[in-house]
């Protein structure tokens, strides 16, 4: 399954290295991190050395080599979102979800990643879950905003 | 909405598209716009749009109702704005869906809510066209009672609107109203009636100057492309706003995407490129969508492909994705990162001009210069000079932000004081509460303090201050801020963007992070001051890029105006801003405790102890200084010291 999903997003993409990053946000984008086995692909089909996609890889923020939550929780430490608290908005979302620091939960269902910008700064502080952005967050909402994520049966608790 | 697929190859198709564009910028109907660029999607404008869209068809109303961009009151978003046929238009502030439907409802028995409004937009003027076409209503000089007029407001009533024209006026989505607005009449100018070195020229004498942060002249940056022999040639946007605070780029890509593309398209022509890249950040989601479409209406109208106006000129642009690093703003890592690898900086010369992207000649701008060319094309250079300073040309966006009671995007002439900016536009410092600095230019820039503040807003007298114009960000700063702590942020954000090419950059800002942590742990002593003091002139001296070589900014220039408060840290091991979580602790005024409970329902540790209506105690044992309780205590019992 996740060979053939390389193989499409490769398909149309020459042998360059130009398309080295665009091939890699595809793959982020569809598996939520980048397998080892889907960057050995690239690198033999684009004709790219490994080391190079490696260190792609591990450069950009965009890329993640682990995999990743079903909800990406992206809190805003932008410089108004710090002046405006954000770091305490960050370390409430960590204390609800149990996280002794930005990562993904036991349970694959959260991953909390600072994000530096999201620009919306005159809404400071936001966050940014999956989709949908939310401004002017104090620690109070946090509990609401995450429930809404969660599943069911969790959110009953 | 989009425009019907038909080319427009002349002057006529121009103007004909034009009148079509008319009919739904300024409809016969009335006509209901929300802002729905990120920011107000942020602040609840889709559930707004939805309720506006469901009450219209209930009603089966023939109103016109459409998005629009960022028109730079962000302290009022979601916006929703009103325009009758022949009459101004009413901006309403902070609404939701219910207020939304109620609107609707109102209108339809001819009452506009006027109690909700806070604007009045009475005149559309457009900077591009030289004779001011005022749309017709604006004669009438119309008044709503009780309603200020946009240039009667704070806000606005210095603003000069050249980049931001069309921002939160036209749906970024129809090209038509685009050219409504004399859209593309600057590229057809071009195309037609000028040679390239005459509007090199135009952009010499208009004296603008990059607005990515570093300010090196346009018009000469345009020359030496020209003048490179190598072929193809590229030109490059750079949307990589990667500056926190700062969103006027993302504004334009999501308000006026068409602005960009044609600047660019003019900056082709001139300077003889045949293909450019838009490198946006992937954190601006919408931003991408919106340029995507841009391009692909453009194409399909013939404004961006072969034979562009039947001239024979053919340009391309096409959308690249960032990859969320930040050092990519800095030319060579952008080009490294384009070609797909790592964003790392190079040695310059050779500049990007001579040898660029794939080794061919390439000019990059920001999206704010490019945005300002079709302007200064039609209004001419020396018309543009006229506004700003000496040395400073145009006008600047500005998002003032953080401890600010209105954060806004602003577009000023240059030479505005800071002041002006801060009290007259923001409204000075929220809850009554003390200025202490404004932070310009991003990680880049330096925190100017209060005793700076007439200081006349220009790139040179912003690096005399050690800041920079940068993108134009401004973060305001008050008496809640801790300065070590800003420079501790700055540094953990550069200290974690370093490429690591250099070793001074690399290790530089990780000891000085390590230093500044420590002062803010309370564990500094005075010999660090000057040993970060040291360290920062030794990173900027000897690193290869913009970032390592203004990455002590932030660290140099509270030192420089906040000395006082580093050596409170370190002297008295005291945090003035109540900040710093080592030097604080919380407790609980008994006198003010009501004890209605609230802060032991928000205490995530415990540390919270009392009977109901009777004053409660902070076990500082258990107490990890979340701040959870000061949020929530209305009678404010919750002290800081």
């Amino acid at each position: 399954m996740q060979d053939v999903d390389v193989d499409a997003i490769l398909r149309n993409r020459s042998e360059c290295a130009a398309n080295l990053i665009p091939a890699l946000q595809d793959i982020q984008s569809r598996f939520h991190y980048l397998p080892e086995s889907a960057l050995r692909t690239v690198a033999r089909r684009l004709k790219v050395p490994l080391t190079q996609v490696f260190h792609a890889a591990t450069f950009y923020n965009c890329f993640s080599l682990e995999p990743v939550g079903r909800h990406l929780v992206q809190v805003c430490l932008g410089t108004a979102c710090h002046v405006r608290g954000g770091q305490r908005v960050l370390e409430k979302v960590l204390r609800e979800l149990n996280l002794p620091a930005s990562g993904t939960t036991p349970d694959f269902e959260f991953t909390v990643a600072p994000v530096r910008c999201l620009g919306c700064c005159a809404l400071a502080p936001v966050m940014r879950v999956d989709q949908r952005t939310y401004g002017h967050l104090q620690q109070s909402r946090v509990p609401k905003v995450l429930k809404g994520y969660c599943k069911p049966a969790m959110a009953a608790v | 909405m989009s425009a019907p697929p038909t080319r427009i190859a002349s002057l006529t198709d121009l103007l004909h598209a034009a009148a079509r564009g008319r009919k739904t910028l300024l409809p016969n109907h009335p006509k209901i716009l929300v802002g729905m660029a990120s920011c107000g999607l942020a602040a609840g404008a889709d559930e707004v749009y939805e309720a506006i869209g469901e009450e219209t068809a209930r009603l089966q109303l023939p109103y016109v109702v459409a998005p629009t961009g960022c028109i730079g009151w962000c302290s009022q978003e979601p916006l929703v704005d009103v325009r009758l046929p022949h009459k101004p238009r009413v901006t309403y502030g902070r609404m939701d869906a219910h207020k939304a439907r109620e609107l609707v409802r109102g209108l339809c028995d001819g009452d506009l809510k006027t109690q909700w409004a806070i604007g009045l937009l009475t005149s559309h003027d457009n900077p591009v066209t030289p004779t001011r076409t005022r749309t017709r209503y604006s004669k009438l000089s119309a008044r709503v009672d009780g309603v200020p007029r946009y240039e009667e407001l704070d806000l606005f009533r210095r603003q000069v609107r050249l980049v931001t024209r069309n921002c939160g006026v036209i749906d970024p989505t129809n090209l038509d109203e685009y050219l409504a607005r004399a859209g593309y009449r600057a590229l057809h100018r071009a195309l037609t009636a000028m040679r390239p070195e005459e509007i090199i020229n135009e952009v010499t004498r208009s004296g603008l100057r990059g607005r990515g942060g570093a300010g090196f002249p346009t018009g000469k940056k345009w020359e030496v492309m020209r003048g490179q022999v190598g072929t193809p040639k590229y030109l490059i946007c750079n949307a990589d706003e990667g500056d926190p605070g700062a969103y006027m780029d993302r504004a334009v890509l999501e308000g006026d995407p068409q602005t960009v593309l044609e600047g660019m398209t003019i900056g082709a022509y001139a300077m003889g490129a045949s293909d450019g890249v838009i490198y946006v950040r992937e954190e601006y989601p919408l931003a991408v969508k919106r340029m995507l479409e841009a391009i692909a209406q453009a194409e399909t109208a013939g404004l961006l492909g072969d034979n562009i106006f039947n001239s024979g000129f053919g340009f391309r642009i096409r959308v690249v994705k960032g990859g969320g690093a930040f050092v990519c703003g800095e030319e060579t890592a952008l080009i490294a990162s384009v070609e797909g690898r790592v964003g790392e900086p190079r040695q310059r010369p050779p500049y990007p001009a001579q040898k660029g992207l794939g080794g061919k000649p390439t000019c990059i701008n920001n999206v704010e210069t490019w945005a300002n060319i079709p302007v200064i094309l039609m209004r001419g250079g020396d018309w543009y000079a006229r506004l700003g300073t000496g040395g400073s040309k145009g006008t600047k966006v500005f998002c003032l932000v953080g401890a600010i009671k209105n954060p806004t995007l602003v577009e000023v002439p240059m030479g505005i004081t800071l002041r002006q900016i801060v009290y007259e536009m923001g409204g000075g410092t929220p809850q009554g509460r003390k200025f202490k600095a404004i932070q310009t230019g991003g990680p880049s820039g330096g925190c100017i303090p209060e005793s700076l503040l007439d200081l006349e807003v220009d790139y040179e007298s912003l690096t005399q201050a050690g800041a920079i114009m940068g993108s134009g960000g401004m973060i305001v700063m008050d008496s809640s801020t801790c300065m070590v702590d800003i420079a501790r942020y700055f540094l953990t954000f550069l200290a974690d963007e370093s490429c690591g090419k250099c070793f001074s950059c690399r290790k530089g800002l990780q000891r000085m992070r390590q230093i500044v942590v420590r002062i803010t742990e309370g564990l500094g002593s005075e010999a660090d001051l000057d040993l970060i003091e040291e360290l920062g002139w030794m990173v900027r001296e000897t690193s290869l890029c913009g970032l390592g070589q203004t990455a002590p900014n932030p660290v140099l220039s509270t030192l420089r105006y906040f000395r006082d408060e580093y050596l409170a840290h370190v002297r008295e091991k005291r945090c003035p801003a109540k900040v710093c979580k080592e030097l604080i602790t919380y407790r609980i005024e008994p006198t003010l405790c009501d004890g209605c409970g609230a802060c032991v329902r928000v205490c995530t540790s415990e540390a919270i102890l009392g009977e109901k209506k009777k004053a409660h105690t902070i076990d500082n044992a258990k107490c990890i200084k979340c701040g959870s309780c000061l949020e929530v205590c209305q009678p404010q019992a919750v002290v800081v010291s």
